[in-house]
């Protein structure tokens, strides 16, 4: 990467009530790059979404988007960035077009008609235009939301679960957008929980209360997290996972179908748990995957969204 | 600039749309002013008249029968009479009657021997506003009428001329019309209320609703917020205010002394005010709920403690400091004093010019408070 990253952060922490939220965390984010930002629920991800676009101001730490100063030039960096919020956040009781309406009035764009009539062509929803946007399906509004929050042709993208509880096809159809959007240069930063979502990111950000614990590609992530994995095959196979998981050299065990994934940090004492509780079974080397890998690290990590009482 | 009126404008489109929608507030605000009103401008009344009074008379003459025709022309007593001795003191511990009158044995003999025969007029002061006029009646009365009684011979009973010609002017409402005070008073209690109530919901649902982190995130700032909010609102303000001024002038006849135009102006700054007001509550409250609670907190004791129900000289100085602290209080003084007592934009101008500055406070804490942030 020659020119300088979209989005750079270092270091930016925020604390609730004594409660670290975001815990000095540092990333870059190259332009026209689309990164997921994965993670357990209550684990800093909207937080640091909302520190990037300007919503909260870091306790600490510092950052640019775009060139922009994240302390000094909130307003500008407001103009040049559009966050789509995890909850459904545009006006149920506005219509489609009133929304977007408002949204290129909000951002002050020349050629509204022709920018909202393009917007609704390419939805899908210009015949609809008149309908009210609380009256929309979970996949529509989505779609919508996303109209609106690219409607000013933001440099960057920051999406807040955007997809959660949307159906396969809409879902496919969002991340084409994404692509398509990241084609033209756009830098997306994406929170999900769904991994064939993170598999179709650029790069992944891996954050577990409040500390980034894994960054890079997801070939990187794999090979970096120094986990290896085996798959059973057999008879009953499916129903072993709890008897494995309790073995030393078992990081975790899960059924698959009628198969049986186990993996641990080390593929000798991996091998001597499963022969020594199923030998019946056949069993050969596979890759972890990263849902293998996000589990382990948020196992490893200490769970500080419950208050433990003193 | 532009920028900004172009964000204001996003703000004020939205808001008209989403009041568009939603016809019951709608409703609310052109009913609520005709049924308060209607309720208050006919219900309540500070000159109770037609009050019953039982009349015990143990005694029968030309002066009795004055007395109680007297008393029956001051409009302020219905007579009942009664039949047998402690029947009278029954009634009035019952609330029967609002006042027992007691005409001893032998008043006309006394009278005319001159030993100053006693007239008992007991009265239930349990709430002492409902009988304090008529009381002050039975004297004037009873005397006028038996004036016309006291003639020939008898002319010595009759009262002295008063050394004094005490004369009495009731200024600017010389009937003492009730609805002449209150109805241009409910103009300003109908303002506030929906005022305060209507903004400081609106920040709320935003809140509740999810749609403020989207607000946030626009480039609108926080005034271009509150304008966008706020103007809408003064629509609404100057709809009720021609309804009100409408049913008063042409239903309950109140007179409208002063120039509309300095009427006009008080309204608009105490509208903006409330509104103002409502907003910087709403940037306290995290729910809709929250906000009504603490509008009400407002409302109540704008309708107590400013003058509106009870005599605002009346109250302890530590409680008409807390009443100048209500801007109901300022604009109460400029309706009345407007269309009352003929005041001209001059006169309006300390009330106004506190007014101004209560919106100016109340708008930079506003904005303040809302912030660009969800902090």
């Amino acid at each position: 990467m020659s020119e300088a990253p979209a989005i750079s952060v270092s270091g930016i922490t925020k604390c609730f009530g004594g409660r670290t939220v975001v815990d000095h965390v540092s990333m870059d984010i190259g332009q026209g790059r689309i990164s997921g930002f994965l993670g357990p629920n209550g684990s800093g991800k909207t937080t640091t979404l909302r520190m990037i676009c300007g919503l909260l101001i870091p306790d600490e730490g510092e950052g640019t988007v775009l060139g922009l100063d994240l302390a000094t030039c909130r307003a500008e960096i407001k103009q040049k960035v559009g966050y789509m919020t995890q909850r459904f956040g545009l006006f149920e009781d506005l219509t489609i077009r009133e929304n977007l309406n408002f949204f290129a009035d909000a951002h002050g764009l020349s050629d509204k008609k022709r920018r909202v009539t393009a917007a609704l062509e390419q939805l899908g929803l210009a015949t609809r235009s008149h309908q009210l946007a609380g009256t929309l399906s979970g996949g529509w509004k989505q779609r919508l939301a996303l109209a609106a929050c690219t409607l000013h042709e933001p440099r960057i993208l920051l999406l807040d679960e955007p997809t959660a509880g949307v159906d396969p096809l809409a879902r496919r159809e969002f991340w084409d957008e994404i692509h398509r959007l990241a084609g033209e240069g756009v830098t997306v930063l994406v929170s999900t929980h769904y991994m064939d979502e993170a598999e179709r990111c650029h790069d992944i950000a891996y954050i577990a209360y409040g500390v980034l614990r894994a960054r890079g590609t997801a070939q990187e992530i794999i090979r970096d997290s120094g986990l290896v994995a085996l798959t059973g095959e057999g008879p009953g196979a499916d129903r072993l996972a709890p008897k494995l998981e309790k073995r030393p050299g078992v990081a975790m065990a899960a059924a698959f179908g009628t198969t049986v994934h186990v993996c641990g940090e080390e593929m000798g004492a991996l091998r001597e748990a499963v022969n020594e509780i199923a030998p019946e079974i056949r069993w050969h080397e596979t890759e972890p995957t990263l849902e293998d890998i996000f589990i382990h690290l948020m196992r490893q990590s200490p769970d500080n969204s419950v208050e433990v009482a003193a | 600039m532009k920028d900004s009126l172009r964000r204001i404008w996003a703000m004020l489109v939205k808001e008209f749309h989403q009041l568009r929608r939603d016809p019951v507030t709608f409703g609310l605000v052109v009913a609520m002013p005709l049924i308060q009103l209607s309720l208050f401008g006919f219900a309540i009344n500070n000159d109770p008249r037609h009050l019953k009074a039982a009349i015990e008379s143990n005694d029968s003459s030309v002066y009795t029968r004055t007395i109680q025709a007297a008393l029956k022309n001051s409009s302020y007593f219905d007579l009942v009479p009664v039949t047998r001795p402690g029947e009278g003191e029954e009634m009035l511990r019952q609330g029967k009657v609002q006042f027992l009158i007691i005409i001893p044995p032998n008043f006309s003999r006394d009278l005319v021997r001159g030993d100053q025969p006693q007239l008992l007029v007991l009265a239930d002061a349990t709430d002492p506003a409902s009988t304090g006029n008529a009381t002050a009646a039975v004297e004037q009365s009873v005397l006028s009428g038996l004036r016309h009684d006291l003639i020939g011979p008898m002319m010595a009973r009759a009262p002295p001329a008063s050394p004094v010609d005490v004369v009495i002017q009731r200024r600017y409402n010389p009937e003492g019309i009730t609805s002449h005070n209150i109805v241009p008073g409910l103009l300003a209690i109908v303002l506030s209320m929906t005022m305060v109530t209507m903004t400081s919901i609106s920040v709320a649902r935003e809140r509740e609703r999810g749609t403020m982190e989207n607000l946030l995130a626009t480039p609108l700032r926080p005034m271009e917020v509150m304008a966008g909010k706020i103007l809408p609102f003064v629509a609404i303000g100057v709809l009720q205010t021609i309804i009100i001024l409408g049913v008063a002038l042409i239903v309950f006849g109140v007179p409208f002394q002063g120039p509309a135009w300095a009427l006009a102006i008080g309204t608009l700054v105490f509208v903006t005010v409330s509104l103002l007001l409502g907003f910087t509550l709403s940037t306290f409250a995290e729910s809709q709920m929250q906000a009504m609670q603490m509008s009400f907190f407002y409302i109540l004791p704008s309708i107590l403690l400013s003058g509106f129900a009870f005599p605002f000289a009346g109250m302890p100085s530590w409680a008409q400091w807390l009443g100048e602290c209500l801007p109901v209080t300022h604009f109460l003084r400029v309706v009345r004093g407007v269309m009352l007592k003929g005041w001209g934009f001059g006169d309006t101008l300390t009330q106004v010019g506190v007014l101004i500055a209560m919106g100016v406070a109340l708008a930079f804490l506003a904005a303040h408070r809302y912030g660009d942030t969800l902090e």
